[in-house]
């Protein structure tokens, strides 16, 4: 067993047992709120790691998924009802968000997004109609699939670990799949692959769509999380945290988002019991990722692993038969 | 009739002050093509700045208009710090750039916290110019106007520097092109500094002179960021023509849909920039497509 599996089945078992070993629901409701915003980072994270199209109106698309599904019940229909056209709605509403911010990338693609961000924020915020305003909507009571009531924390985790699980399999599928790599082509060289015959605007759309369902997944599970959606979810500082799980973990690998998004959570929610500047700290260390880990700590922390890997190697008169990747 | 002819006055100094705030913005991205989130940050440390001078400092009481100059300075010491130290070692990397700006913005905004705390402050209006002035039956604050010839003037002011001056010759032959403008002999590494210096000072003299219209409180970095972006966007980028039209364009319709559209103002804020950015996508005066 390799190093790699032997580290991620041990991920696995860690994370499988962990309302056994943690000391409390607090912890384990960390660790729901860990897995579903990694969801969310993993789903921002196959548009700007994986399509270079950095997204920064995220959040946007997480509230509107949350709202429709306590919008839904406050209307009086079923957990079913409410998550499924939760759903419809949040993929949809990506797809009319991809028709108007792909048509550019890079910088302007950054620009767009970030002003449909702002535009379903100052929605969610103004349209006191629909959403409440500030008030934002309550969601009194969480499903009960097969007579499990998701109201005891523990429950609440495993249901949210099976879709996390799900949903990283999807990801893994999915990159590995030749879409994936047409989707990774359009990413470097944009006009060679459409040279080749691919439908580059397509393939970036099909991306989008996929991003969109993952988010509406976590932003349902949030909303079930908190019991409670306000438009402070949509804001720009909650699109740009997201973002900053996806670029601080690694973008463009599997486990960078999650660990980005355990980082975050964890400064937010357990160090800021004990850190009053929590803040300070968490801009403190992306600042300081860009200067020692550019390429995030994931990709980081493996390339830190094979240098030493090398060293300990040649000591002993190997010669290393992998070279190093160049970036 | 008076209500169209004040909301119009209050769009036109807001717009001015937009222009403060979105001119070095637009210099910086069009030079730099650096996505400077930290910009709102850097006009509310200007405002909490600014407004410790003129509250007092260890005693010393401040003029209003050299406490505006001395935290615009100071800011621009920051701004070019932070370029030099920073920015400068990541040319080109968008995730970077965008990473280490929302970092050091939330440093910045903690930091703010930390030190003037949560209250609101209010900023007096400058001696001298809180009255009105009077045109026939209608009232207009002294300060509303004041800021309106201000705005004008850096207007001015910059239009000279960049059309007029050698450096500013420089400047502009940076945004066209600077690997052109590298091979003629241009120090455009000096340029950057410069910029994002002059860039950071605006923002943080708008700031200070905002103060007793806006108030200075936590999250106004995150209130002025999206409106920068947006008149940047609408004027286009790199252009000093673009920022002005655009925060005036800006200042009209975010007082308007304030008053009479409050349910949907934001969505009135952002929608012709999405129109721009669809129709036109290099901005009203833009060069080239960011």
């Amino acid at each position: 067993m390799s190093a790699r599996n032997l580290a991620l089945s041990l991920a696995f078992t860690a994370l499988a047992t962990l309302p056994f070993w943690m000391p409390g629901i607090y912890y384990i409701n960390v660790g729901s709120q860990i897995l579903f915003y990694a969801i969310f980072a993993l789903g921002l994270n196959v548009l700007v790691g994986y399509a270079g199209l950095v997204s920064l109106g995220h959040a946007g698309l997480f509230g509107i998924a949350a709202y429709a599904t306590g919008y839904m019940l406050q209307l009086g229909y079923g957990h079913s009802e409410a998550i499924l056209v939760a759903l419809v709605i949040g993929v949809a509403s990506m797809a009319l968000y991809a028709l108007l911010s792909l048509r550019s990338t890079g910088i302007g693609f950054i620009m767009i997004t970030l002003a449909l961000g702002e535009i379903l924020w100052g929605l969610a915020y103004r349209w006191i109609s629909l959403t409440g305003g500030d008030n934002g909507i309550n969601v009194p009571t969480r499903p009960e699939p097969f007579g499990y009531s998701l109201t005891v924390p523990t429950t609440f985790y495993y249901v949210t670990l099976i879709i996390f699980v799900a949903s990283v399999f999807m990801v893994a599928v999915f990159v590995r799949s030749p879409f994936g790599a047409a989707l990774m082509g359009t990413r470097d060289q944009p006009r060679r692959m459409n040279a080749l015959g691919y439908h580059v605007w397509m393939i970036r759309f099909y991306a989008c769509l996929f991003s969109g369902l993952l988010t509406a997944v976590s932003g349902i599970l949030f909303v079930y999380y908190t019991q409670f959606i306000s438009p402070q979810t949509l804001s720009l500082t909650s699109s740009a945290e997201v973002l900053l799980m996806v670029i601080s973990g690694g973008p463009g690998t599997l486990l960078g988002p999650i660990v980005g998004a355990a980082l975050v959570v964890v400064v937010k929610t357990v160090v800021s019991g004990f850190v009053v500047r929590w803040n300070f700290l968490l801009g403190a260390i992306f600042v300081a990722i860009v200067i020692l880990m550019p390429e995030g700590l994931v990709p980081g922390t493996v390339r830190l692993w094979r240098l030493m890997w090398r060293k300990r190697a040649s000591a002993d008169g190997v010669i290393p038969a992998k070279t190093e990747p160049t970036p | 009739m008076n209500f169209w002819l004040v909301l119009t006055v209050n769009s036109v100094t807001f717009g001015g002050l937009l222009f403060l705030l979105s001119a070095g913005f637009s210099l910086i991205f069009g030079l730099m093509r650096i996505p400077n989130l930290t910009h709102g940050s850097l006009f509310m440390l200007g405002a909490y700045i600014g407004a410790t001078f003129v509250v007092g400092l260890l005693g010393f009481k401040l003029n209003f208009w050299l406490a505006a100059i001395l935290a615009a300075l100071a800011v621009a010491a920051l701004g070019a710090l932070a370029e030099r130290l920073l920015l400068r070692r990541l040319p080109g990397d968008q995730l970077a750039q965008v990473l280490v700006t929302l970092g050091l913005s939330f440093m910045a905004a903690d930091f703010c916290l930390m030190v003037w705390g949560g209250d609101p402050l209010s900023v007096a209006t400058p001696d001298g110019l809180d009255g009105f002035a009077r045109f026939g039956v209608m009232v207009f604050p002294f300060y509303r106007l004041a800021i309106i010839v201000i705005a004008a003037m850096v207007a001015i002011a910059l239009w000279l520097l960049l059309d007029r001056t050698r450096l500013g010759a420089m400047i502009r032959a940076g945004v066209d092109d600077p690997d052109m403008a590298r091979v003629v002999g241009i120090r455009v590494s000096q340029l950057f500094t410069i910029v994002f210096a002059l860039g950071a000072g605006l923002a943080a003299f708008a700031g200070i002179i905002g103060g007793p219209i806006l108030s200075v409180y936590p999250g106004l970095d995150q209130d002025m960021l999206p409106l920068a972006l947006v008149v940047v966007i609408l004027g286009g980028t790199g252009s000093l023509l673009g920022s002005f039209v655009g925060s005036i364009i800006v200042g009209f319709i975010y007082n308007f849909g304030q008053a009479l559209l409050p349910e949907l103002a934001y969505f009135v804020l952002f929608m012709p920039m999405l129109l721009v950015l669809l129709l036109r996508p290099q901005g009203l005066f833009g060069r080239h497509v960011p």
